[in-house]
């Protein structure tokens, strides 16, 4: 009861406390450049989920191998071999995705998060907490991922198309389209452009800055 | 085999690096460094010069390494571990020599050299080159002037960011505001220089 209770403490940390991107400001390139639609930054948050997991499971499970003096070096190989295989599946398997996200799929190895997590936390934690906290900074991740890319699909397409990978009937590996929501405003095409990006985590990060620290006042004037 | 003499128009791929697709507003690559530094222009100004200068040698050690080692035996797959580490040696070694033998640049730039390792608009500029297929002075001039476009922006940023702070213009704290200014920047790049053609 105590080990699950912590396990899932590290899940929920991952989203809200340590959100890589709100809170931590790490990983912030991949989160503008490929967040165009929904769709891109779910793909995106999935490929970065499987280097994470792969990631944090091996650093824990080497890490009373691996000496502290060319630690870095070794974690950027394990990171590599991870990334080098998400970027072979998506290209086999779904070239649209491979088309969109270009060569972000290669940079998640000098992603500040990956790094960042093996060397602060796999390195010095157990397998079973190092899987949970992969988990929750990836969810995090891919929340935020598809937040910023639905707010710009829906202004700067108009509409919103919900997707979720999953097996097509074919028996290939795929997106499968949910529900597509319009809305009837002028769709302003700026969103989907950089500036667009820049505004929509610019105007985000100022709303939660706003939202944490009406919660710490409230918090403070309760003590 | 792409050849090592210029087979594309230089001046194109000049103002593409410094312009056209801005590595920090056009391919948001590089924006730990962008947020972190350009709250004061000396800073700003002195991870320019070390991240074009990586750039440059990133794209001559490099490209040999791609079209002679990897692609003729097959092993384009290897490119991202082979390119990282490539770069993360390349970056240690630089700081020894500036260590031992100019010890003054050293304390101006140090700090910033082993940053440039997890920079991700170096790794993205020497994919970059792979993926178009530039020749090998093409690539050079890319690694270059997206270095000076880095620069460029970097300047101009903290530039802003200082005056605003000196004159007590608090608006958005923090990085909210670090993003703003880059919208509009962006918007200014996007804009003016997405409709010339060279």
């Amino acid at each position: 009861m105590e080990e699950r209770r912590s396990l899932s403490s590290e899940l929920v940390r991952g989203i809200i406390k340590d959100n890589p991107v709100f809170c931590l400001v790490l990983g912030i390139c991949p989160t503008l450049a490929v967040t165009t639609s929904f769709e891109n930054g779910l793909g995106m948050g999935l490929a970065f989920t499987f280097v994470m997991l792969g990631s944090n499971l091996f650093i824990s499970l080497l890490r009373k191998q691996i000496p502290s003096i060319v630690r870095l070096p070794i974690f950027i190989v394990v990171i590599g071999t991870f990334v080098t295989i998400v970027d072979m599946v998506i290209e086999a398997y779904l070239p649209p995705l491979y088309e969109a996200l270009g060569i972000f799929v290669p940079l998640i190895v000098v992603n500040c998060i990956v790094i960042g997590r093996a060397e602060a936390y796999a390195n010095r934690n157990p397998v079973l907490p190092s899987i949970a906290d992969a988990l929750g900074i990836s969810v995090g991740f891919i929340l935020v991922l598809t937040l910023i890319g639905g707010i710009r699909e829906l202004l700067g397409t108009g509409k919103i198309t919900f997707v979720m990978l999953w097996l097509l009937e074919n028996g290939q590996l795929g997106f499968l389209e949910l529900a597509t929501l319009h809305i009837p405003i002028e769709p302003a095409t700026v969103m989907i452009l950089p500036p667009g990006a820049f505004f929509t985590i610019g105007a985000l990060m100022f709303f939660f800055n706003f939202v944490g620290k009406k919660i710490r006042e409230k918090r403070g004037r309760g003590d | 085999m792409p050849s090592l003499l210029p087979t594309e128009n230089l001046l194109e791929i000049v103002m593409t690096g410094i312009f056209t697709k801005n590595f920090l507003l056009v391919y948001f690559l590089g924006l730990c460094s962008f947020l972190g530094l350009t709250k004061e222009t000396t800073s700003s100004v002195g991870m320019s010069v070390a991240v074009t200068f990586v750039m440059m040698m990133a794209s001559i050690i490099t490209w040999p390494i791609f079209h002679f080692i990897l692609a003729p035996h097959g092993l384009e797959f290897l490119e991202t571990i082979c390119f990282i580490l490539v770069i993360a040696s390349f970056v240690q070694l630089t700081e020894f020599i500036i260590r031992k033998h100019k010890p003054a640049l050293y304390r101006s730039l140090g700090i910033y050299l082993p940053l440039i390792t997890t920079n991700c608009a170096v790794l993205g500029v020497v994919l970059l080159n792979v993926r178009q297929d530039f020749s090998y002075a093409g690539s050079i001039v890319y690694g270059i002037s997206a270095g000076l476009g880095y620069g460029l922006i970097m300047l101009v940023t903290s530039g802003i960011r200082e005056k605003l702070w000196q004159r007590g213009v608090d608006l958005f704290e923090g990085f909210t505001g670090a993003f703003f200014v880059a919208a509009l920047l962006s918007l200014i790049i996007v804009n003016y220089f997405g409709v010339i053609k060279f």
